[in-house]
């Protein structure tokens, strides 16, 4: 928080409205590198704006993006990865059929040149995969099988370990534990830990407290558009951070609500 | 056994055993080698009587119809793969070949400019295809059909403005049509193996080794498998299909040029209903009609048995017409076959 060290990634009371909907509200949040930011609300929280604010699809309409401390205002996608900002989307950008040494290069394939002739240098890529993936701690079985047959967990892992590979400096991750079951959601997490380790900067956004709270370092609670504040991880314990997700006194009302029904249908 | 094999060894020799198997079992290619193998031993049986196995005359004979088939197989096949189809792959031949002997004979071109300008016109209808495909968004299927009766209609209407019959004929008058025949449609050997043959050898080469070891290559396999997907990290999924495009009709335009060399004159109605063996060579090589998936060589397999099919049952001496008859099956079997494949490929290894 030294005025000398600007944070890697920081929002500034960051707005967005679709006509007159305010989508989000004078949201604040920052993420250093080697750290975990996780943001966190229900459906219809402001995440996707969020997100989307974050890693160039739209900008914001009021508020200000600092990348090192200086103001930057992203175009495009593509603009804000120049500036390190990579966006691992749910549906991933993987193409199941091909192997996954293809998929990792994808679009930025290693090639190798003999006179004239240029071509896909496969043993650098296949190589490549391999000492990538075991330092992520990722243990595939084989580079050249299908992405489709890897499991849901492990497509994810792959894709955080593409990212950070292609020099990703913060990592934007857009519910990655959302589709799996309780195991394939802790090897995510685990990835999200080394990917930290590596000095990755990490926002983590996430419906799911249980899975937040292991690995944020700082959290970020949404609840329609606007921030129920910002926590450091030594100022809040999982309780308190379940019974803010879940919106607080809403969720008192309703465990009030449903003591008078289990009354009713009792009595 | 696996487990034993893990606990001696290194952690993934396991993997790495399992894995050859089952990307045995998932190469796109396979049953296309296996198909070829049966089918040229089968007629081997069948065709006894002239020495199917042991004639290099024979052989000369099929690996001809094969290469008919296999040039054009090879960009069709990178196309299917790329996500696409191209229904006027078959009449291309025909309306190059015409347009061929349209500058040779009436508007008395050297054959080699001639033979340029072909080329060209290819590589433009390749374009318009392609560019149509991917601006409107409409399937490829119904663009080409559309571009395949337009050029059938010209290739019949111009042909017989032009010279009066359904052909155009006396394409060897034309000047340095002799040094062109000889590299594109002339005989290697005594048993008159054509030099077609390795132009259909050359190019399956050169295509199986632009999809498997090029970026181009890379872009082909994820412009069918998730054209989203491959935007999203960065690859210009058009671009990669109307280059396709282009590949497709120029190398139909080459084989319109190898034809009218060959046979000196070109029929209005040649090269129709190609386009669908074409296809059939590119399924037997394990291209999915979804895109995304098969092989070159498996093509050129499905070519050569292809063509095995066409020869075989008249060197056997059964009625020709059971031709259609073999293709189909061949079609429905290895249509069959790629989708146990690409079950395999796309479900999750426990």
């Amino acid at each position: 928080m030294t005025p000398s060290e600007p944070h890697l990634l920081a929002g500034e009371g960051i707005s967005k409205y679709y006509g007159n909907v305010v989508a989000l509200r004078d949201i604040s949040l920052h993420v250093d590198a080697g750290e975990v930011t996780c943001i966190l609300g229900d459906n219809g929280a402001g995440k996707s704006s969020l997100i989307q604010i974050l890693s160039g699809v739209h900008q914001q309409d009021g508020g200000r993006l600092l990348v090192d401390g200086d103001e930057v205002s992203f175009t495009s996608p593509r603009h804000a990865r120049s500036h390190g900002i990579a966006t691992v989307y749910q549906d991933l950008a993987m193409v199941p059929l091909m192997s996954i040494w293809r998929n990792f290069f994808l679009g930025a394939e290693p090639m190798k040149e003999l006179g004239p002739l240029r071509w896909f240098d496969a043993k650098l890529a296949r190589e490549t995969v391999r000492t990538e993936l075991r330092a992520m701690g990722i243990d595939i079985r084989d580079p050249d099988q299908p992405v489709g047959t890897l499991s849901g967990g492990e497509r994810q892992s792959l894709a955080i370990a593409r990212a950070v590979y292609f020099g990703a400096r913060v990592l934007i991750l857009d519910e990655p534990t959302s589709a799996l079951g309780v195991k394939q959601a802790g090897v995510v997490l685990k990835y999200i830990l080394q990917a930290r380790d590596r000095g990755v900067a990490v926002i983590f956004i996430t419906h799911n407290p249980h899975h937040a709270y292991p690995v944020g370092d700082r959290f970020v609670i949404l609840n329609r558009g606007q921030s129920l504040g910002a926590y450091g991880k030594h100022e809040i314990d999982r309780q308190e951070l379940v019974r803010l997700m879940a919106g607080g006194r809403e969720l008192a009302e309703l465990e009030h609500e449903l003591e008078e029904v289990r009354a009713e249908v009792e009595g | 056994m696996a487990q034993t094999a893990a606990s001696s060894g290194r952690d993934d020799e396991r993997l790495v055993r399992v894995g050859a198997l089952t990307r045995l079992l998932t190469r796109p290619d396979i049953g296309a080698l296996l198909g070829a193998i049966a089918v040229f031993l089968a007629f081997g049986y069948f065709a006894r009587s002239v020495n199917w196995i042991g004639d290099p005359a024979i052989a000369a004979g099929w690996t001809d119809q094969a290469a008919q088939y296999g040039i054009v197989a090879v960009p069709v096949a990178l196309l299917m793969i790329g996500g696409e189809f191209d229904l006027s792959a078959g009449v291309m031949i025909g309306s190059s070949g015409l347009l061929l002997g349209y500058l040779a004979t009436h508007a008395h071109m050297n054959i080699w400019p001639a033979m340029a300008l072909v080329l060209l016109f290819g590589l433009a209808v390749g374009l318009v295809n392609g560019l149509t495909v991917t601006r409107t968004r409409l399937p490829s299927f119904i663009v080409t059909l559309a571009t395949f009766f337009i050029l059938q209609g010209v290739n019949a209407a111009g042909t017989l403005r032009l010279t009066g019959t359904t052909a155009i004929d006396d394409i060897d008058s034309a000047h340095g049509f002799s040094s062109a025949r000889r590299l594109f449609a002339s005989d290697l050997t005594q048993w008159s193996f054509k030099v077609k043959v390795l132009w259909w050898i050359g190019l399956t080469i050169v295509g199986a080794w632009l999809l498997a070891k090029t970026r181009f290559g890379n872009w082909i396999y994820s412009a069918g498998g998730d054209p989203d997907a491959a935007r999203n990290v960065g690859v210009p999924v058009a671009r990669t299909k109307i280059l396709l495009f282009m590949m497709t009709s120029g190398v139909a335009a080459l084989m319109g040029i190898i034809e009218a060399l060959e046979l000196r004159s070109m029929q209005s109605k040649e090269g129709i209903g190609l386009e669908f063996i074409f296809i059939i060579c590119a399924v037997v090589g394990g291209c999915l009609l979804t895109g995304g998936y098969g092989s070159v060589i498996g093509t050129g397999l499905g070519a050569a048995m292809l063509g095995m099919v066409q020869l075989g049952i008249i060197d056997a001496q059964w009625d020709s017409n059971w031709t259609y008859t073999f293709q189909g099956a061949i079609l429905f079997l290895a249509v069959i076959l790629n989708m146990v494949v690409r079950r395999r490929a796309q479900s999750v290894r426990r």
